[in-house]
């Protein structure tokens, strides 16, 4: 408890120096789980860092910690950005959910921006997310149309919603155009470990896999991709000169735009907490541009998905859709709930596979 | 003409001052490495070493966590110097932390929300220790029963761990309150259950004080008991050691369930105080960086509580470093690894004289 009032103190005095020097730059801070040369998810991050610094220019101060692990060591690396003056901290991983509230609670002068997570325990941490769904449901619409072998490989991370919800959505529409269309699932439980995203990509293609899918960061499936002839989806950001042949697209994860306008309202005092989930519509998923590979016809359609989803008319999870075990999830028309998306820990009917205990 | 000549016992000069040396050289080549970044080396090293201890700024708050980060370090490297003394290579410790946290958190989680800190806490421990200690039997036993290379099975095994602890963190120790998302519920929240810091502002919580029992334990063990005499016999000269009455196989079970046991314990008191909570990601890496510090210590107790410190320190440092430097994480992993090899390059010069000597003519 001491500890507390005293980290709060000298919060609170940096605090107000900050404020008796209204010309000081913005300081933010970034706190990566992987490296910035991941080619994947913190990459994508870096790069919208980079952004706001070149829109600001002087106006702000950017730094950042890379591969922290959660817990203990994401507690004091945001610590130490607070006791060092930041103003606002992304915590860009999951994992650091509790950490994040943690460091909140002892510095309520300090915005915390903790992305994909839930815990929202206090008025100065927001969350926001992004709809990757929605770029699985475009991916798994082009993979059930270029598959020859009727098997997709999935090369997944932890069995969380978010990366369960987004093997539903690929599967739902890559099943749409090719009714018989498998999906084939291999569990790394490692966001990042290039040598086996390969030893799983080479399995996948050994079972049958004619297109790789991936949730995880590394491009080592990409490559794999290439050497074997086949295609694969990027992931988080354009991985085609690692496979310009089998990179069909790549669902971007675009963060410049909101990191932009939260530096922004920090700077203007305007800073509110909120808990966001963007997609398409807003800008932040995007697809990189489609191989000259995918034909004319599909092309078209993937684009006419996409369009769909942006403005709203269409939602990948619309029913009649069941359970793997047959129960069903919404009926006919339907739409699910950002709630059950959220909590989703099953499969949908028809995939064969089994998810992990 | 340059010679090496072995002394006959490590020279005693070297052995004290080969750690300072290795230090001031890593010093030196880091500098230069940063130097070739674009960045200060001067102001890094001072950033890395001494800021967090000293700065006005945030040493208070970063001195404190030295502990915290140290000492779990040092907790599970004194358990593995043992084996590592007598020749037994338990690479697994990174297992046996995590089987110990959850351990400990099983037992924190089947309680909760029952509050009896008297009841609870000891179980705890006591949970922890068992766990690390049963899964580091499994290596133990199959080395001694059938003479299976425990580096293999040990390393091996951490991997299992590390599936076991995902499968738990989804699974049967997912918070029912956590909205579907993988992890316990809050441990360190849980006031029968958690391991606070014991003194505001120190950093000190249970694991710390079990570190340091261990260090002194350890050395009582090592120099005044004949365990420790079998232990480095074992090592130096397993035949003598046979004749001199030592049971290998005992050794074995002793030397990896001790490692075992004092990893679980860290895992245990990580889980419920720095950590606070089952996650899928909770192995850090402890298990393996305290390899490293127990060699840094040279598998000596005290030098092993040293060594924990000044890895401990580079690990705040080095993040300080990415902070207001913006120096890479790798290059940060570059430094320590040039500590260790200075340290083991320089181990050398204790154990050999370098003369220097005109060609004689022939």
């Amino acid at each position: 408890m001491k500890r507390r009032a005293l980290l709060s103190g000298a919060a609170l005095a940096l605090g107000l120096a900050g404020a008796a020097h209204a010309d000081d730059p913005t300081k933010v801070g970034f706190v990566y789980v992987g490296p910035v040369g991941d080619y994947g998810w913190t990459a994508t991050h870096d790069a919208a860092r980079l952004e706001v610094e070149e829109h600001f220019g002087d106006a702000v101060e950017t730094s950042y910690v890379e591969s922290v692990a959660e817990g203990a060591d994401a507690e004091r690396v945001m610590t130490q950005m607070a006791l060092q003056g930041h103003d606002l901290i992304f915590a860009t991983s999951f994992g650091f959910g509790p950490d994040a509230n943690n460091v909140a609670a002892q510095f309520p002068d300090v915005k915390f921006e903790h992305a994909t997570g839930y815990q929202q325990d206090h008025e100065n941490l927001s969350l926001y997310n992004a709809r990757f769904y929605e770029g699985r449901a475009v991916i798994g619409h082009i993979a059930g149309h270029m598959t020859e072998t009727n098997t997709i490989g999935y090369i997944a991370s932890y069995p969380i919603p978010e990366v369960i919800h987004g093997i539903n959505s690929a599967y739902i529409h890559a099943r749409e155009v090719n009714p018989d269309v498998r999906f084939r699932v291999i569990w790394l439980f490692s966001w990042f470990d290039p040598s086996q995203e390969a030893d799983a990509a080479n399995a996948l293609i050994e079972q049958g896999a004619d297109v790789l899918m991936q949730h995880t960061d590394s491009s080592a499936p990409i490559s794999i991709a290439q050497d074997a002839g086949i295609y694969a989806f990027g992931q988080a950001s354009d991985m085609s000169e690692f496979g310009p042949d089998a990179h069909l697209t790549a669902i971007l994860d675009i963060w410049a735009p909101y990191y932009i306008e939260r530096v922004q309202a920090v700077m203007d005092g305007t800073w509110e907490p909120q808990d966001i989930w963007h997609g398409f519509a807003e800008g932040m998923v995007e697809l990189s541009p489609l191989n000259d590979a995918i034909p004319e016809d599909v092309r078209a359609s993937a684009m006419e998905l996409r369009e769909a989803i942006a403005s709203g008319e269409y939602h990948p999870f619309t029913g009649p859709l069941n359970r793997q075990d047959g129960t069903p999830i919404v009926g006919e028309g339907e739409v699910i709930s950002d709630a059950d998306l959220l909590a989703m820990d099953y499969y949908v009917e028809g995939i064969t596979a089994e998810l992990p205990d | 003409m340059i010679r090496l000549e072995k002394r006959p016992t490590p020279s005693r000069w070297w052995t004290a001052a080969t750690p300072v040396l290795a230090v001031l050289l890593t010093m030196v080549a880091g500098g230069i490495l940063f130097a070739a970044l674009g960045k200060d080396p001067v102001a890094a090293i001072r950033i890395i070493f001494w800021d967090p201890l000293f700065s006005a700024q945030y040493a208070s708050y970063s001195r404190p966590q030295l502990l915290v980060k140290s000492g779990p370090l040092i907790l599970i490297a004194v358990g593995l110097s043992f084996g590592f003394r007598a020749n037994i290579w338990n690479i697994g410790a990174e297992g046996q932390y995590i089987m110990g946290a959850l351990a400990g958190a099983a037992v924190a989680l089947a309680f909760h929300p029952m509050e009896a800190r008297w009841l609870i806490f000891p179980l705890m421990v006591m949970a922890g220790a068992l766990g690390g200690w049963a899964w580091a039997m499994i290596p133990a036993i199959l080395k001694a029963r059938f003479r299976t290379n425990e580096i293999l099975v040990s390393l091996l095994l951490v991997y299992v761990a590390e599936r076991f602890l995902a499968a738990m963190a989804l699974g049967r120790m997912r918070n029912p309150d956590g909205g579907g998302f993988p992890g316990s519920r809050s441990i360190s929240g849980y006031p029968s259950a958690s391991n606070p810091e014991l003194i505001a502002g120190t950093g000190m919580h249970w694991g710390v004080v079990a570190a340091f029992i261990a260090v002194i334990f350890a050395y009582v063990l090592l120099h005044r008991h004949m365990m420790g005499f079998h232990v480095r016999l074992l090592g130096q000269a397993p035949r003598a050691a046979r004749f001199a009455g030592v049971v290998p196989g005992r050794l074995i079970i002793l030397c990896m369930g001790l490692a075992g046991l004092l990893a679980g314990l860290a895992g245990m008191f990580e889980v419920a105080g720095p950590a606070g909570r089952i996650s899928i990601d909770f192995g850090s890496g402890y298990g393996f960086t305290a390899i490293i510090v127990a060699f840094l210590g040279r598998l000596h107790p005290i030098g092993i509580l040293l060594a924990g410190l000044l890895l401990g320190l580079t690990y705040i440092g080095g993040e300080l470093a990415q902070l207001t430097l913006g120096l890479p994480a790798a290059a940060i992993q570059a430094f320590q690894g040039m500590l260790l090899f200075f340290l083991l390059g320089l181990d050398f010069l204790s154990n050999y004289r370098i003369r220097l000597n005109r060609a004689e003519a022939a």
